[in-house]
């Protein structure tokens, strides 16, 4: 796993209730971080499907569950558990320290990061995403 | 001949179960009588079978195919017809309802010309006279007697047995017995760590008890299980709360008249206000014995199921054969077709030592054995085998010279079947050996059914294989589950395969229809019904309380908001509301669009506004950058478009509560001008509508609820079609509901007619309440009428009695007091950032 060793501070842990998600920009990156009570994970805010924040989606064991269209995505590959597409979001390496959750970028992410915190540029729904790990 | 059914039989929780009971002492159905056999050469032979449980009546199915001439009578000496004794756990857990357990119902035996003599126990045969004597006096000659005694429950020596609080589990009366005297926090102890104990103690734990298991060996279910599988199997009892105690020898029952606690051989103890014996089972022989049959642990038979006595035979769980007795229901079955074949003078093929399989049938916990699974018995037994202690799961399959001779299967049971089929077949597998323990993907479950040979046995206990299924299908046009069962018996025993099956009645028959008893969802699988119940008795106040105690203690989408439902609605709003386990719109109170803002409708009563209103709504949209301002269906006012963040302000800005367009709850009234305007108008729709709407809002129901209120027939604001409706007339309402114009057009139904305002609205409400008390989640109005019935419907609210209704209108009173404006989280969020989201940081470590 690449990542570029620096890890970004998303907040306290208790910050986001358990088996909830929050949309956090991270070095200009829409990512979707998770309580999960035991630990954190981060994966990319967007469904594959259409786009949809998986932040705002239902926690259902090591899945989120996509508010739009029910989409079922693994937050351990990043993969779309349902329906059966060959698809997948971005994983983010993710640890609690000192009761703060941290998120780490991958290299090629943070060499593009944008300079300003703007939103990022939406990559088309059937393009693998362009940054983030964890995804095949 | 005459059939009594007794009182109907009353569960702990109230609700009814329509089990047939016999009077013990009532002289059941009369075999034919004996004109029918007058003057004929050939006489009827007198066929008694002692035992009317699941191995007697079993052979008395088999020997019914080969269409003997039989004059049959059963004696039984529980109360019930044949039921399903492996199923008791699942009544004790109350995934199952006692009738629903049955087997074979009074009809079959009347239909057969069975004698049936419940209630009555034999206690001698007389070989020489060839006469079996009852417990009530009675004499009944035999020409041929089948044993079918089955066994007891063992009990180990041990102080203090008599003590109240002492039960065993072993027939439906036990089963009862225990669900009578649980109830929530109770400290139950079970002694016996195999198959029977720790379904029990399941059982006990879903009835609320505190449980703990006693087990005199090192491991649990050692006699199907290596180490590795027992301490899996542990972990999982331990980590679902149930406390597991190993290699305690119990000496002693504690307590003065009542059970207080254990005592063990090591000096120590354990406090419980219950104990139950599960510590194994001993055949039922001594009425054999005493009757000068070759007896030694059980009746002993020959390979034909044959006793010491030319015209006596045994079958079941108290027989002992090749020095083996059996207590797992597929060996047993299969000895009641030996011995039908045998009896009916079709002797053919012999019984054989069966294959050892056992299964765990606990939720959330599966285990599966089989065969000669010990690899350490013989050097040249090899191993193949997978371990996630994680996970729970642990496969190992044992093979000898390529062949399948054993496997243990924990947390994950699914491929028993294709398993048991290599182990029966003993097929060679070296060509697949790269896959035996995890089969290539397949796409779809169909093609998974395609997968499984004919030869394959899809139902274990009954030995039933798929073409037998499939031929059932063709041959006999079966379409249901219900036919499947009542033909092929697929499905009756442990209920393990009724997912293939179903599965299979899909892909095989055309127009296969589902059967309607439902399930919430596979992370909790329990109706809502009996969910909801589970819910009360146990005083469960969150979700997570329910799925880590019921479910798979994870749920998802499914399950989640409808429990939360669930929750709010049963505790009137005072529950641990966990958000979440709501859908986002109930967690921002907006409906989430599909670019991921959100709309934003505020509560318009009777959809009734102001010129001061309209120009917060038009300031607000500005401000706000609304995409669009949308007149609803609803007589309401949309604002499309709002970043979640804007949400607490544009809130504020509005300073108008919720309308509820976002949730499962109280959406509006829809109201007509009505006599305050309107030339026509006969009723003041407007103030009723809003009045209602006003004594509603804010309030959850299983899906959403539109209501409308018209001032005189012609209806313009269409109450006949939405949830409940107000009609006005002439000197009265006439109050509707279930009606639709959304999916499904559907006319309302007329629920009273009244002639106050206050009366209408008071019938509406009583019928709100209702429906949020027994409607499923997701159900709308009018599929719950229809699947109630209106009549039952009128006569449990306004045609109810005056204290149901009353109590019908506190509950809601209650929880319309601690119901509020979920928009009021604009001042004080639930979390800080409920609606804004983070900025990262530059982090501070390593």
């Amino acid at each position: 796993m690449k990542t570029n060793g620096r890890w970004m501070c998303v907040g306290s842990q208790t910050g986001i209730p358990v088996r909830e998600g929050r949309m956090a920009d991270v070095g200009g990156h829409e990512i979707a971080v998770f309580n999960l009570g035991d630990r954190a994970v981060a994966v990319e805010n967007r469904c594959p499907h259409r786009g949809g924040p998986l932040s705002d989606g239902i926690v259902a064991g090591d899945t989120v569950v996509c508010p739009l269209h029910a989409w079922k995505i693994c937050f351990s590959t990043g993969s779309v558990l349902r329906p059966a597409e060959m698809a997948c979001v971005s994983t983010y390496p993710t640890r609690v320290q000192d009761g703060y959750i941290y998120v780490s970028l991958p290299i090629e992410a943070s060499q593009e990061a944008a300079p300003s915190p703007g939103p990022m540029p939406a990559p088309a729904a059937d393009t693998p995403p362009a940054s983030g790990i964890g995804c095949v | 001949m005459s059939f009594r059914i007794a009182p109907l039989f009353l569960q702990k929780d109230g609700f009814v179960s329509s089990i047939s009971r016999f009077a013990p002492c009532e002289p059941a159905a009369a075999a034919p009588s004996s004109e029918l056999i007058c003057g004929e050469v050939d006489r009827v032979e007198k066929l008694i079978v002692v035992g009317n449980g699941m191995a007697g009546i079993g052979c008395v199915e088999q020997i019914l195919k080969h269409a003997p001439k039989f004059e049959i009578t059963v004696f039984g000496d529980e109360t019930y017809a044949n039921y399903n004794r492996i199923l008791l756990s699942s009544v004790l857990a109350g995934e199952k309802q006692a009738d629903e357990i049955v087997l074979n119902e009074l009809s079959w035996y009347r239909r057969h010309g069975i004698a049936l003599r419940l209630g009555v126990r034999v206690v001698s045969i007389d070989l020489t006279a060839k006469t079996v004597q009852g417990n009530d006096g009675s004499v009944t000659p035999f020409d041929k007697l089948i044993l079918a005694t089955g066994s007891s429950p063992f009990i180990p020596p041990m102080e203090g047995l008599e003590r109240d609080g002492v039960f065993v589990f072993r027939t439906l009366d036990d089963t009862r017995s225990l669900i009578e005297r649980s109830r929530p926090g109770m400290r139950a102890a079970v002694i016996g760590g195999g198959l029977l104990g720790l379904e029990a103690a399941r059982g006990l734990q879903v009835q609320g008890c505190d449980v703990s298991v006693i087990h005199l060996m090192d491991s649990l279910m050692e006699r199907q299980l290596d180490a590795t599988g027992s301490a899996m199997l542990a972990a999982q009892m331990r980590r679902m709360g149930i406390d597991v105690l190993l290699g305690r020898s119990t000496t002693a029952i504690l307590g003065n008249g009542h059970v207080e606690g254990l005592r063990f051989k090591d000096g120590s103890s354990l406090d419980a206000e219950m104990v139950v014996i599960a510590a194994g089972i001993r055949p039922n022989a001594a009425l054999a014995r005493d009757a000068g049959l070759t007896v030694n642990r059980g009746i002993v038979v020959d390979d034909y199921l044959e006793t010491s006595h030319p015209d006596v035979y045994a079958v079941g769980e108290c027989v002992e054969h090749r020095g083996v007795c059996y207590g797992l229901v597929a060996p047993l079955l299969e000895q009641g077709k030996v011995l039908a074949a045998t009896i009916t003078g079709n002797r053919g093929q012999a019984f054989e030592a069966a294959l050892p399989a056992a299964k765990l049938k606990i939720m959330g916990v599966e285990v599966f054995s089989a065969g000669q699974w010990d690899e350490t018995k013989d050097p040249a037994l090899e191993v193949v085998r997978y371990e996630d202690p994680s996970q729970g799961l642990y496969k190992k399959l044992v093979l000898h010279d390529g062949r399948l001779t054993g496997f243990i299967l924990v947390g994950d049971t699914q491929e028993s079947p294709r398993y048991l089929d290599w182990l029966k077949s003993g097929r060679d597998l070296s060509a697949k050996r790269r896959h035996i323990l995890f089969p290539p993907p397949v796409e779809d479950a169909g093609i998974d059914i395609a997968r499984i040979a004919e030869s394959e046995t899809v139902c274990g206990c009954m030995g039933v294989t798929k073409g037998e299924i499939i031929r059932a299908v063709h041959e006999k046009g079966i379409g249901t589950m219900a036919q499947l069962k009542e033909c092929t018996r697929a499905s009756t025993g442990c209920g393990s395969c009724t997912a293939l099956c179903r599965q299979l009645l899909k892909t095989v028959v055309p127009d296969f229809e589902e059967e309607t008893r439902k399930v919430l969802c596979k992370c909790v699988p329990f109706a809502e019904e009996t969910l909801r119940e589970m819910v009360r008795s146990q005083q469960l106040r969150s979700v997570h309380e329910v799925l880590e105690i019921y479910g798979n203690g994870a749920g998802c989408e499914i399950c989640k908001p409808a429990l939360s439902y669930m929750l709010d609605m049963v505790w009137c709003g005072d529950h641990e509301e966990d958000r979440s386990a709501r859908f986002i719109n109930d967690r921002v109170h907006a409906n989430i669009q599909k670019d991921g803002s959100f709309s934003v409708v505020p509560r318009m009563r009777g959809g009734v506004t102001s010129a001061a209103e309209l120009r917060k709504i038009a300031d607000a949209a500005d401000k706000y950058n609304v995409r669009m301002v949308k007149i609803t269906g609803s007589q309401r006012i949309d604002l499309l478009g709002v970043a979640k963040a804007d949400l607490p302000r544009i809130w504020a800005d509005l300073g108008m509560p919720s309308g509820q367009a976002y949730t499962k709850g109280v959406r509006m009234v829809k109201t007509c001008v009505g006599a305050e305007f309107c030339r026509f108008g006969v009723q003041d729709s407007t103030s009723a509508g809003i009045e209602l709407e006003r004594r509603l809002e804010n309030l959850f129901t299983p899906h959403k609820v539109k209501m409308g209120v018209v001032g005189c027939p012609r209806n313009c604001a269409e109450a006949t079609v939405k949830d409940i409706g107000l009609v006005g007339q002439e000197g009265s309402w006439q109050v509707v509901v279930g009606g639709a114009a959304g999916k499904k057009v559907r006319k309302a139904d007329l629920l009273v007619t009244v002639e106050s305002t206050e009366g209408a609205l008071e019938a509406a409400a009583i019928f709100f309440q209702y429906y949020r008390e027994h409607a499923n989640y997701m159900e709308r109005t009018y599929d719950f009428i229809e699947r109630v019935g209106i009549d039952r419907v009128r006569k449990e609210t306004v045609y109810a009695p005056a204290e149901q209704r009353q109590a019908l209108l506190e509950r809601l009173r209650k929880a319309k007091n601690l119901s509020r404006d979920a928009w009021l989280e604009r001042d004080a969020p639930r979390t800080a950032a409920q609606f804004i989201p983070i900025q990262a940081l530059e982090g501070a470590i390593q």
